[in-house]
């Protein structure tokens, strides 16, 4: 049995502590948005945040994440998607098939808690989640809008 | 807690609210045993009559249009809603879509005709049959409304949903008329509008499925949950064609969670779980032994060798041919020879193959996003052992196809393992490295590009001889025409709508040494020509540089009779000012090509440092494929085309060693990032009158327009894909 505080609800749960955070969202809290693509902390696609850091969930095990952490997921960035990231997506029509997209949505939104308004080179060290349909020209300009619309 | 713990509690759901389910996020109910509605197989009854296959009107004026194509980020969806919507009269912003199943289609003679969704074909193959969709249901609506004022059709009119008798301003809700409308006879004729009329298709509406993508709530075939499903894990025997010989499942049985060590089919084990992740642990550990087949002895070092015999063997199926090429060249005051060679590569959609299916023995039920529904209700009849009347496929939106999706290896995977779990939803996923190495790869190549140059460099013949795959040879050998693959000569053909080669020379031969092997090719993005636009394109650069005439002016004097090829060639050369020097350090490429009926064209600017390293700055892109529906999605499409293309391009490389691929995850598949991502710019430049595709034709330019700027920056010709380990500094 483990505790995790996962969108602001500590919840217990029961998996083994070798198994990825990524299956413990997915599998035993029923956390769906959160994606498996590679399982070896390449693609993105499972970034969640700690402690508003982004990180990859599918290589973290159970055992290194405890209730004094907070853990937020795609289902938990804004209670009605509306954080500036969501909308800007929104209205940039940034997805294509969008498996990639909760990954990418909470690297932006971690990349904007750190820096208000991130350079090109910012992005380009922030967002190194895999996108297969090629939306990454989208993200950039994404991420500039959810910028300023955080300023204005 | 458990998984059950977190599954509301099944509410006996209809079959249609089981779609419903999975299309508005929600868990999907599943009532065990197989409810009536299950085992019926029939068309839901929808709350409201349609008005006819395309078409339901609720009474609260919702507008749900029905969808046999799948969405797998292209944007046909939404395209599709354009066309209905602008024959049909509707209120945009009412409209919701949902997915038909192949097997309501089976049952009522193919009303949403062809599934299929590849070959760029959503919207060109369908756009009339759903036009007059719309149109259709327009007409009965308005007579239902005519009928109750006892007016005449003539004389309303229908707008955002609204009827209006003109002559004395009454209105009627398309809501309001939905029930009697779906009782009107049916109109035998309809005129569907001039392009000079509509009003929704070439706008840029947004996208209908974007919201739920920005908050983790909508379902992937990987995401479905069902009451008392078990997960299961699977491997395949590494090299293809071979079987499982033995495996030890009284070394795994006991581990948590999980509930049966199997086999499926003669290749493959498979361990069920209460959880994907402790299936997936126990396959890990459990002991395999594979009877590798007759393909152990082959790799990426034989297949090359069969490649190159290839390349000067006397047999070759003829895709095109003018005059005597081998004479021209032979007799030429110059000639000139390059070989390319193009690598396999695996569509790594980033969500891997996942099928959940439930199996009884009268009756088969399977969720999956598939390219196909027609295709997998076939393979999952015939893995089940059942009619397809007694089996249905329900569609969820898929996490990327790139022609994966079209061919269902993992959906007949996934039934038989369900039939050996009867009653019970089983969802198979695989695991990445799994994906990686069962793929159905892009089809191998090699190219021998030989021509003539006259005195004054004039091209006076040329010969391409491809040696490598045909994916007919084992998608659909039925195809084969006296074993001749047409889909090899992809943009390489003298006539026809689809994939017309753009240059006339007095003297040409393009033919094709089909050289198979046990890796299995198939469609993919682009599909061969990815290849063969590299192999013309970058070889009439070196052509042009031979003759020592500029690339563009070169082209043109070869495509006078290809006034469509030549246009969007012109267009992305004026904008990237061709004519003009670029800026410092920074150098251009240009490709051209037709294919999936539209004509598009490439101009790249690029620039090499002094260590080799490539830095892609900007690609322009031109594309006329005769009518563009949704010019923003048509942009997005170009944009993710050539991610796709130049990910290809720069990392994609599957290899073969001891029969089996090498490469195994991203780390060491590696794909392009945002980082490498060059701008682009888009000219969307239809020039009517015939429908193109829009999902693929852009990606085979990318590429050869790429290639052609690093030759123009570094003197260097890269003929063999993907770059990633040559070097790039300047010879």
């Amino acid at each position: 049995m483990a505790k995790l505080n996962v969108n602001g609800a500590v919840m217990e749960v029961t998996a083994h502590p070798d198994t990825p955070l990524l299956w413990v969202l997915r599998e035993q809290i029923g956390l769906t948005g959160t994606k498996y693509g590679c399982g070896v902390a390449q693609c993105g696609a499972c970034t969640v945040h700690i402690d508003g850091q982004a990180v990859r969930a599918c290589s973290l095990p159970l055992s290194a994440v405890n209730d004094s952490q907070k853990i937020v997921t795609i289902e938990g960035l804004s209670p009605n998607g509306m954080h500036p990231v969501q909308v800007a997506w929104r209205e940039l029509d940034v997805p294509q098939c969008g498996y990639c997209q909760s990954g990418m949505i909470m690297a932006a939104a971690a990349l904007l808690a750190e820096k208000k308004n991130p350079t090109d080179a910012d992005i380009d060290a922030a967002m190194t989640n895999i996108c297969r349909c090629g939306t990454y020209n989208r993200v950039r300009a994404g991420i500039k809008q959810a910028a300023q619309t955080r300023q204005g | 807690m458990t998984l059950h713990d977190v599954t509301p509690p099944a509410t006996r759901p209809s079959r249609r609210t089981l779609l419903k389910g999975a299309a508005a996020g929600l868990v999907v109910g599943f009532h065990l045993p197989a409810s009536k509605a299950l085992a019926q197989g029939a068309a839901p009854a929808p709350s409201t009559p349609e008005i006819n296959a395309w078409v339901v009107i609720r009474p609260d004026d919702t507008v749900v249009l029905r969808m046999a194509r799948s969405e797998m980020g292209q944007g046909t969806r939404t395209g599709l809603a354009q066309l209905i919507a602008e024959e049909l009269h509707c209120d945009w912003s009412r409209i919701v879509t949902e997915y038909v199943t192949p097997g309501q289609s089976l049952a009522r003679n193919r009303a949403w005709g062809n599934f299929q969704t590849a070959g760029s074909q959503g919207i060109r193959q369908s756009q009339d049959y759903v036009r007059r969709g719309g149109a259709t249901a327009r007409i009965m609506l308005i007579n239902a409304a005519a009928a109750q004022w006892q007016a005449t059709p003539e004389h309303c009119v229908a707008k955002d949903g609204v009827i209006t008798h003109t002559p004395t301003g009454r209105t009627l809700r398309y809501g309001q008329v939905a029930e009697a409308a779906s009782k009107q006879l049916v109109p035998q004729t309809v005129a569907l509008k001039d392009p000079s009329a509509w009003t929704v298709i070439g706008t840029s509406r947004p996208r209908l499925d974007t919201a739920d993508k920005t908050t983790g709530k909508l379902i992937y075939g990987s995401d479905l949950k069902m009451p008392g499903m078990l997960l299961a894990a699977v491997q395949q025997c590494p090299v293809f064609g071979g079987k499982v010989k033995s495996f030890d499942a009284a070394k795994v049985k006991d581990m948590p969670g999980v509930r049966h060590v199997l086999q499926a089919g003669d290749n493959t084990v498979c361990v069920v779980g209460d959880t994907w992740w402790q299936a997936k642990t126990a396959l890990d550990a459990l002991p395999v032994e594979w009877d590798y087949g007759p393909n152990r002895t082959v790799s990426s070092e034989t297949i090359a060798a069969m490649l190159r015999e290839g390349l000067n063997a006397s047999e070759a199926f003829v895709g095109n041919t003018q005059g005597d090429a081998k004479a021209a060249i032979a007799g030429a005051a110059r000639k000139v020879e390059a070989t390319y060679g193009y690598p396999f590569q695996n569509h790594a959609p980033m969500e891997p193959m996942n099928a959940t299916v439930v199996w009884t023995p009268t009756r088969c039920d399977v969720w999956c996003p598939t390219q196909n529904g027609e295709a997998a209700l076939a393979a999952a009849a015939a893995a089940a052992g059942l009619p397809q009347t007694a089996c249905d496929v329900h569609r969820v939106d898929l996490g990327g196809g790139f022609g994966r999706r079209t061919t269902h290896d993992w959906l007949t995977q996934a039934v038989l393992i369900a039939k050996q779990v009867p009653g019970v939803p089983i969802k198979m996923l695989w695991s990445r490295e799994e994906d990686m190495v069962q793929g159905r790869y892009h089809p191998v190549t090699m190219c021998k590009m030989s021509a003539g140059l006259d005195a004054q460099g004039n091209l006076t013949g040329l010969h391409m001889r491809i040696s490598g795959q045909s994916i007919l040879s084992y998608v659909f050998p039925n195809a084969l025409q006296n074993g001749r693959d047409p889909v090899t000569f992809q943009g390489l053909n003298p006539t026809g709508a689809e994939g017309q080669f753009g240059y006339t020379i007095p003297n040409l031969l393009i033919d094709h040494a089909m050289r198979n092997t046990h890796v299995p090719p198939h469609f993919w993005r682009g599909v061969n020509n990815n290849q063969n636009a590299i192999y013309v394109e970058c070889f009439m650069d070196e052509l042009a540089h031979a003759a020592g005439q500029d690339p563009l002016a070169f082209r043109r004097k070869l495509m006078a009779n290809h006034p469509k090829h030549l246009a969007v060639l012109n267009a992305v050369a004026e904008r990237i000012g061709w004519d003009k020097p670029a800026p410092a350090g920074v150098f251009r490429g240009l490709a051209q090509q037709m294919g999936f009926g539209s004509y598009v064209a490439a101009a790249a600017e690029v620039s090499v440092d002094a260590a080799g390293k490539l830095k892609m700055h900007r690609i322009v892109a031109a594309t006329d494929c005769g009518v563009a529906v949704n010019p923003r999605q048509i942009e997005m499409q170009v944009e993710g085309s050539f991610s796709y293309g130049l990910s290809a391009l720069l990392y994609g490389e599957c290899t073969v060693k001891d029969g089996a691929i090498v490469e195994t995850n991203f780390d060491t598949y590696n794909v392009l990032r945002i980082d490498e991502m060059p701008k682009v710019e888009t000219i969307v430049m239809p020039s009517g009158g015939f429908w193109g595709g829009v999902g693929e034709p852009t990606i085979m330019v990318a590429a050869p327009a790429v290639l052609n700027a690093i030759f123009a920056a570094t003197g260097k010709r890269i003929r063999q894909v993907p770059i990633k380990d040559q070097d790039l500094k300047r010879a």
